[in-house]
């Protein structure tokens, strides 16, 4: 059944069939990443706006290379290069843009609910790249899809995802995520990094990472914001390391094939160890290879997916 | 070693004993406990007309080891303790350096073990050098053998951090240890707001620096599910705080020492300053609530605040004193007061001395049970004696009680079996 969205806000609003269509749609995409020329004519003529206010290579670079193999005009926007440094607000910096009739704005911003105030006002597509600590869809998808690629079948496995979970937003869309293909997620943090409520979107909290990652299929790690260390969340790095920090210790406590994911950037030595982040069971470069699949899928379906293969 | 302690009233509150019992140690531990053993053993006391408890348990002392020695370190700490019948002490982390660190915890640790007479467990600092701005390790710290975190001496004055604190403790199921109190309203305040220290002339600290400040953790407890432990109340509203908060379920225990349920702020006059110390000594009704609460079971222990400090620093005027007086050789014979006062019975009181407190910082003591490590004492609860400073082993004299004539006194202390402590008599 075509799937059409005119944007995409968050995993929260997905079902989990529109999830499992645009992973399909991703896999179908992703050979073209590996040809000599990589460029296909899909949205040839389509005009997308990576409008970023907040710091990014991965995202960034992913959406923007999505863009271009398919060949649309992609222009990309960061907010301390533009006039929102002199004053201007969200709400006229889109207008403005959208006055030059893009087809999509695919935003970052530090404030959450950002990218769907934009949708309410606007009347081209907007995609999420990460809203404040609200949520981050495509990095679900792409760690969904990385799952899939080493486990097959994401239904019943196991996935602890460890960290700064308070403030993370890959947390929030990947609980959605898992819990709509069926798998279980456990959670891992120290208590002062655990925001209250947080069983109620779907997962089993833990203040113990071991306990967390016992048995587990999949471990995502998930980085502490070094900026929090001012605001007395944890005493050090040194000790959140010795207690948080997935070693190759405390690695095998997973099941022996278990695979370690990790959204990046990574802060070695801290919430992962070099050991463990360069190992064989770790599939980080395969999320980061992933993800630009994963949004020329999203990219694809929001200009009008199936509609746009008759033309 | 076989020690065989013979027809002693065993009181022994956790398994709910008072009894003549005979107890059998061997080799440190408490082998038997029955009516009458007979045995061979190295050494038979007869402990007719004596009380044989678990050794006391004090978790509230200042042994201001490392760093002010010349106050009192862990080995005279540790005697002095000895002598009061204490067999296990918790110690606070405000030495010199403070204890925030493994490398400090684990030196105290040692030393008591090498040097001292009595068990010694180290109470970490909640925030890095007791600057009340960020956490302290408390994972490692925990490791390094540490039953709870307290910057006492000072509140932490920031309520985030205090809320952090309460969370990061939890994750490693550890207690907060309480000093509350509201500098700001505190100001230079120097004893008790209320009629005596306006007659002095001298500065009040009034309860509502206490009260608001005890009110805040309690809320901080409830709020985030942690345990709390409030340390020294001093006043009816501090009582009733907790009281209300059990009530609601609050993890929440606190303790009361010997100085605030014996004095009110009238043994200031004539500028005592013995009679200095944080939280001062309060009025007649304050004195009656703490009683109430001990009665009641609102406050789960008594602990002494043992806050050493040397003559020159009590030896000047009143505003300028050093606040705290020693406690660990008073507290026994303070404590049993209160029975003969009829403000709690026997059992209540030993309970409030060994098995309650133990339990607060999580130590396996506190009890006379088979298997347990054989730390005893034996009291003579009708020994009639001076307390003097003469007779004290702490390096400070720093004590209000001076003079006084006591009733009951540990007259010998075991130690894993050992006698840390005989009275000459």
């Amino acid at each position: 059944m075509p799937f059409n969205p005119k944007h995409i806000l968050s995993i929260k609003t997905l079902t989990a069939e529109e999830i499992n269509f645009i992973l399909n749609t991703a896999d179908s995409f992703k050979e073209i990443n590996t040809r000599q020329i990589k460029k296909v004519p899909t949205l040839r003529g389509k005009t997308i706006v990576n409008l970023f206010f907040e710091a990014s290579t991965r995202t960034r670079t992913s959406f923007e290379i999505a863009g271009k193999r398919l060949s649309a005009d992609t222009v990309n926007i960061s907010a301390s290069s533009s006039s929102v440094v002199k004053g201007e607000t969200l709400e006229d910096t889109a207008q403005n843009i959208e006055a030059m009739h893009p087809d999509i704005i695919v935003m970052r911003h530090s404030a959450s609910g950002a990218c769907d105030y934009l949708a309410e006002r606007l009347n081209c597509s907007v995609i999420n790249a990460g809203d404040g600590t609200h949520e981050h869809p495509s990095q679900a998808l792409l760690d969904a899809f990385t799952i899939r690629q080493h486990k097959g079948d994401i239904k019943g496995l196991t996935v602890t995802i460890a960290g700064d979970i308070a403030h993370s937003r890959v947390v929030r869309s990947n609980i959605y995520c898992l819990n709509k293909l069926g798998a279980k997620v456990k959670i891992a943090g120290p208590r002062t990094m655990l925001p209250p409520g947080l069983e109620k979107l779907g997962c089993e909290v833990h203040h113990n990472l071991k306990d967390a990652i016992t048995d587990a299929d999949c471990i995502m790690m998930l980085r502490i914001q070094r900026e929090r260390q001012g605001k007395t969340l944890i005493p050090s790095l040194r000790e959140y390391s010795r207690f948080f920090g997935l070693n190759d210790n405390n690695l095998q406590l997973a099941k022996d094939d278990a695979i370690v994911l990790h959204p990046g950037p990574m802060n070695r030595g801290v919430e992962i160890s070099s050991s463990v982040a360069d190992g064989k069971q770790n599939v980080i470069l395969d999320q980061v290879e992933n993800g630009v699949a994963v949004r020329m899928a999203l990219l694809y379906l929001v200009a009008g997916g199936e509609k746009l293969q008759d033309s | 070693m076989k020690i065989l302690i013979k027809n002693g009233r065993m009181i022994d509150p956790a398994n709910q004993i008072d009894a003549i019992q005979d107890i059998l140690v061997e080799n440190g531990i408490i082998t038997s406990v029955a009516a009458a053993i007979n045995t061979d053993a190295e050494e038979i006391i007869d402990a007719s007309g004596l009380l044989i408890t678990p050794g006391l348990v004090d978790i509230h002392t200042h042994l201001r080891d490392p760093g002010q020695e010349y106050k009192e370190d862990i080995v005279s700490g540790t005697r002095a303790a000895a002598a009061g019948g204490i067999t296990s002490l918790a110690c606070m982390p405000n030495t010199s350096p403070v204890n925030d660190s493994l490398a400090i915890t684990k030196y105290i640790i040692a030393k008591a073990k090498e040097e001292g007479s009595a068990n010694v467990f180290p109470i970490a600092c909640i925030s890095k050098g007791m600057k009340g701005e960020i956490l302290a390790e408390m994972g490692e710290l925990k490791e390094g053998g540490c039953v709870g975190f307290s910057d006492d001496g000072v509140p932490v004055s920031k309520g985030e951090l205090m809320r952090r604190a309460f969370e990061y403790a939890d994750t490693f199921a550890m207690p907060i240890i309480s000093h509350a109190e509201d500098l700001s309203l505190v100001g230079t305040g120097c004893m008790n707001e209320g009629s005596v220290a306006t007659e002095l002339g001298l500065k009040g600290i009034p309860w509502v620096a206490e009260d608001s400040a005890t009110a805040r953790e309690i809320m901080l407890a409830e709020f985030t599910g942690g345990r709390l432990h409030v340390c020294h109340v001093s006043t009816k509203g501090s009582v009733d705080l907790v009281r209300q908060g059990k009530a609601r379920g609050v993890r929440v225990s606190c303790e009361a020492t010997p100085h605030h349920f014996t004095l009110t702020d009238e043994t200031v006059r004539g500028y005592n300053t013995n009679a200095k110390m944080n939280p001062p000594l309060r009025s007649q009704e304050d004195v009656d609530a703490i009683h109430a609460g001990l009665a009641d079971g609102t406050i789960d222990a008594i602990a002494t605040d043992h806050a050493p400090h040397h003559y020159d620093e009590k030896n000047v005027e009143f505003a300028a004193a050093m606040n705290g007086i020693i406690g660990l050789e008073s507290l026994l014979p303070l404590s049993l007061k209160l029975v003969e006062d009829g403000v709690v019975n026997l059992n209540q009181v030993i309970s409030l001395l060994t098995d309650r407190p133990a339990r607060i910082i999580g130590i396996d003591r506190g009890t006379l049970s088979v298997g347990a490590v054989a730390d005893i004492t034996l009291i003579d609860p009708q020994l009639e004696w001076e307390f003097t400073l003469e007779g004290l082993h702490s390096k400070s004299k720093n004590t209000p009680f001076a003079g006084w004539k006591m009733k009951g006194a540990a007259v010998r202390t075991l130690l894993a079996g050992k006698t840390v402590f005989e009275r000459s008599l």
